[in-house]
């Protein structure tokens, strides 16, 4: 592991509590300078993100979703991201976790964070209306930056093409 | 695409329950096309739901079709008066995918621009805090004032507002050691009207340095008038003084930023957090209040602009020199493919960027995380209960730029 991960132990501890609590489904954790990341099978996304939450990790500060099917390595996947922050705990401060899961393509439903991260209500409606992601669970999901006469499919996922960019 | 005339409009909002449904916005409620879909009855607001999208233009989408540099210029547009905050993240973002580091004078003039930004846009934050509540003097002082934190970004960056002055690796330009001398002659002028003060010809010269200290001075010394004339005005705090308050487990839990976080009493600051550039290398305070209302985060704000000062001071003052730039391709630099997460203080909060690179010239996916539309779920969260007036309050005190969170 990094010098990140050494540096301190509260994150080490949260990181080495995923790792117990969820074992196989856990599937790789990054500890770099460039992000901090953990994958996880998508069953287990709640289960993580409660055990996130414990940990001091209080908010999120975005949901992203990636179409994967245009990487070089293609994936007929979407990956979702939540960017989980601490505010209360200022050890945790300095660090954002990327708790990272893949949905299929065809069906990406995942259920929704809002009853763990209150902030991730209008993040996930983003993602909901950009990828077509579905939360289930989620108090409003409803469109929110697109108009409502949006009828193409969701315009992140990499086989949308935008009118005059062919 | 459905056929023309067949597309199905959903205005669900306008039909039934109780109360009565009005909308405030779209056009420039205050400020930016934003909407507030208010349900009330009588004077109390039941429910007061945003409904952004109105200047929606798919910049995420935008970035995968251009390359790693010609997407700056319109990363910067989400909030154009803090274009150095909107854009530091991404560089940041860029330079730790590539894995190198600017050259020191890069990083203090950065930090520069982006204290500069934010003085100027805390100014448009008080400026339109007063129009919001009916006192439009704020903002033809905050106008006036302003001008002269521009001409200073003007000098350094080339432009008054967006300058795309960061790039992944630097700065575009250096900046100059001698401003215009017609630029002194002006501000001298003011200078001396604001402060009483007579700089000789040999203290306020055209070297940048000395100019810019002044500048600072200048600004320093106006907001002891904004004090008077906003933050200690009877009208201005019997109208915020309680209104929209957060205690800190609420904003933890809502993820709110900027000053409505500081306001509620959390010392939290990503230039403090997560030092990026050259802010370890200054010192200041980060301003912390703790009652969360309207009031308490138009002090933050106030205070921030102190602060900002101090850091500009000592930025001026510690100015390296040295290349501005790392050697690289003006348009087309090679990003490794990987994913990178990185943040920065931006005027409305902390701004973040996740980016993704395949290894190709475009990104593949870059992820703007905007203040604002952090801040969004605040509304629905204060505005419930309170009355009609408080609206304008509940909506501005937040800090907010409508550009930003529809991006």
């Amino acid at each position: 592991m990094s010098e990140l991960h050494g540096a301190n132990p509260k994150l080490a501890a949260a990181l080495e509590r995923l790792k117990m609590v969820l074992g196989d489904k856990l599937q790789g954790v990054t500890v770099d300078k460039k992000i901090i990341k953990v994958n996880v099978a998508s069953g287990a996304l709640v289960e993580a993100a409660a055990i996130l939450k414990e940990m001091g990790f209080d908010h999120v500060k975005g949901v992203t979703g990636i179409d994967l099917i245009a990487l070089k390595q293609s994936e007929n996947a979407i990956e979702l991201i939540y960017h989980a922050g601490a505010y209360l705990d200022g050890e945790l401060a300095p660090y954002v976790v990327n708790l990272s899961t893949k949905l299929p393509r065809d069906r990406p439903v995942s259920p929704s964070l809002v009853k763990i991260w209150p902030s991730a209500e209008y993040h996930e409606r983003e993602t909901y209306e950009m990828l077509g992601v579905v939360f289930e669970g989620h108090p409003k999901l409803k469109r929110l930056l697109l108009p409502e006469w949006w009828s193409d499919i969701p315009p992140l996922r990499k086989d949308y093409r935008p009118p005059g960019r062919e | 695409m459905q056929e023309e005339g067949q597309e199905s409009r959903e205005i669900y909002i306008y039909d039934t329950g109780e109360g009565l449904v009005f909308s405030y916005g779209p056009q420039h409620p205050g400020t930016g096309h934003f909407r507030l879909i208010v349900r009330v009855l009588g004077d109390t607001v039941l429910e007061a739901e945003p409904d952004p999208g109105f200047v929606h233009r798919g910049e995420e989408k935008m970035c995968e079709s251009k390359t790693w540099i010609t997407n700056v210029p319109h990363l910067e547009r989400p909030a154009i008066l803090d274009s150095a905050g909107m854009l530091y993240p991404y560089c940041l973002a860029v330079e730790k995918l590539m894995g190198v580091e600017p050259p020191p004078r890069a990083k203090y003039l950065r930090a520069l621009m982006a204290e500069l930004n934010r003085i100027g846009s805390h100014f448009y934050y008080f400026a339109l805090y007063g129009v919001f509540l009916g006192l439009p003097t704020p903002f033809l002082w905050c106008f006036g004032d302003r001008e002269f934190i521009v001409d200073l970004v003007q000098f350094i960056g080339g432009q008054r507002i967006t300058h795309s002055y960061f790039v992944p690796g630097g700065v575009r330009n250096d900046v100059l050691a001698r401003v215009p001398p017609r630029l002194v002659q002006h501000f001298r002028t003011w200078y001396s009207e604001a402060t009483g003060k007579r700089p000789s010809e040999s203290e306020l010269t055209d070297d940048f340095r000395k100019y810019a200290l002044h500048v600072a001075d200048f600004i320093d010394c106006r907001l002891d008038y904004y004090w008077d004339l906003i933050l200690d005005n009877a009208i201005f705090i019997s109208r915020t003084r309680g209104v929209g308050r957060l205690t800190p487990d609420e904003v933890a839990a809502l993820g709110a930023v900027g000053v409505t976080l500081r306001a509620s009493g959390l010392r939290r600051d990503v230039r403090v957090d997560e030092p990026y550039d050259a802010y370890s290398d200054v010192k200041f305070e980060v301003p912390v209040l703790t009652e969360g209302d309207g009031y308490a985060r138009a002090v933050v704000a106030f205070r921030e602009m102190r602060e900002s000062l101090k850091i500009i001071r000592q930025l001026i003052e510690g100015l390296p020199d040295g290349p501005f730039k790392l050697k690289q391709h003006p348009i087309n630099i090679r990003v490794p493919a990987g994913e990178a997460f990185a943040r920065a203080e931006a005027a409305h909060g902390e701004m973040a960027y996740y980016v993704r690179s395949d290894g190709s010239d475009k990104p593949y996916r870059v992820r703007i995380l905007a203040p604002s539309f952090r801040n969004l779920i605040v509304i629905p969260y204060t505005g419930r209960g309170k009355r009609i007036a408080d609206i304008p309050v509940i909506y501005w005190s937040n800090n907010f730029w409508p550009v930003e969170w529809d991006r």
